[in-house]
């Protein structure tokens, strides 16, 4: 039983290590700043969820000391992730106005007029 | 192949994947052609020193790695707010 568990846990923390470092390769990969932002600040939060949850499970099942304490950092990374993103694409774009996309309805507004 | 084998493995090769992404982190931050993207970087930094904090701390079978992963937690996405305030109006405390 505890072997199988164990086995869980292997998987779990590989598929989170693998999001980790899909959202690095993307950071690196990508060609553009907006393109960037999307990896590391969704795949990457959700590979140390995984993280954080097996090590959760790992020290409930397996060690000395049950206390579900990292799930404090889970839930804190999994609010401020959002805002955190929010808040550098408003810094990116106050920086990069002049190579902005045009906005979409507004070559057909000023046909019209 | 026994489960604690397996899972000792596993936890390796995880620190080494995501020593991996650290440094892919790290090499954008050096090189990242404007400002956002270092931001950015060092963001995804602090996030991937947690994951390899908690890795480490499973490895050595103890639980004192969690309070640095927590302030480090903490003191990342309050470093990220602080940056992306200094670039929106270069002011931090208004």
């Amino acid at each position: 039983m505890i072997a199988f568990f164990q086995i869980l846990l292997a998987a779990l923390l590989l598929f989170g290590c693998a999001f980790i470092l899909l959202g690095a390769l993307g950071l690196v990969r990508f060609s553009d700043f907006f393109k960037r932002l999307h990896a590391p600040t969704k795949a990457s939060t959700l590979g140390v969820g995984c993280v954080l949850v097996c090590s959760v499970a790992y020290h409930l099942v397996l060690g000395e000391d049950p206390q579900p304490r990292e799930l404090l950092v889970t839930v804190f990374l999994f609010i401020t992730a959002p805002i955190s993103a929010h808040l550098m694409a408003k810094a990116a774009l106050s920086l990069m106005m002049e190579s902005r996309p045009e906005v979409p309805g507004e070559r057909g507004v000023s046909e019209e007029e | 192949m026994n489960g604690p084998t397996i899972f000792t493995a596993a936890l390796v090769l995880c620190m080494h994947m995501v020593g991996l992404a650290m440094l892919l982190a790290l090499w954008r931050l050096l090189r990242g052609p404007t400002l956002p993207d270092r931001i950015l970087a060092l963001d995804t930094l602090s996030v991937t020193a947690i994951a390899e904090l908690m890795l480490f701390g499973m490895y050595i079978d103890s639980a004192i790695y969690f309070e640095a992963a927590l302030v480090i937690a903490m003191l990342g996405f309050c470093s990220t707010v602080v940056l992306s305030k200094f670039v929106l109006r270069r002011d931090i405390v208004e």
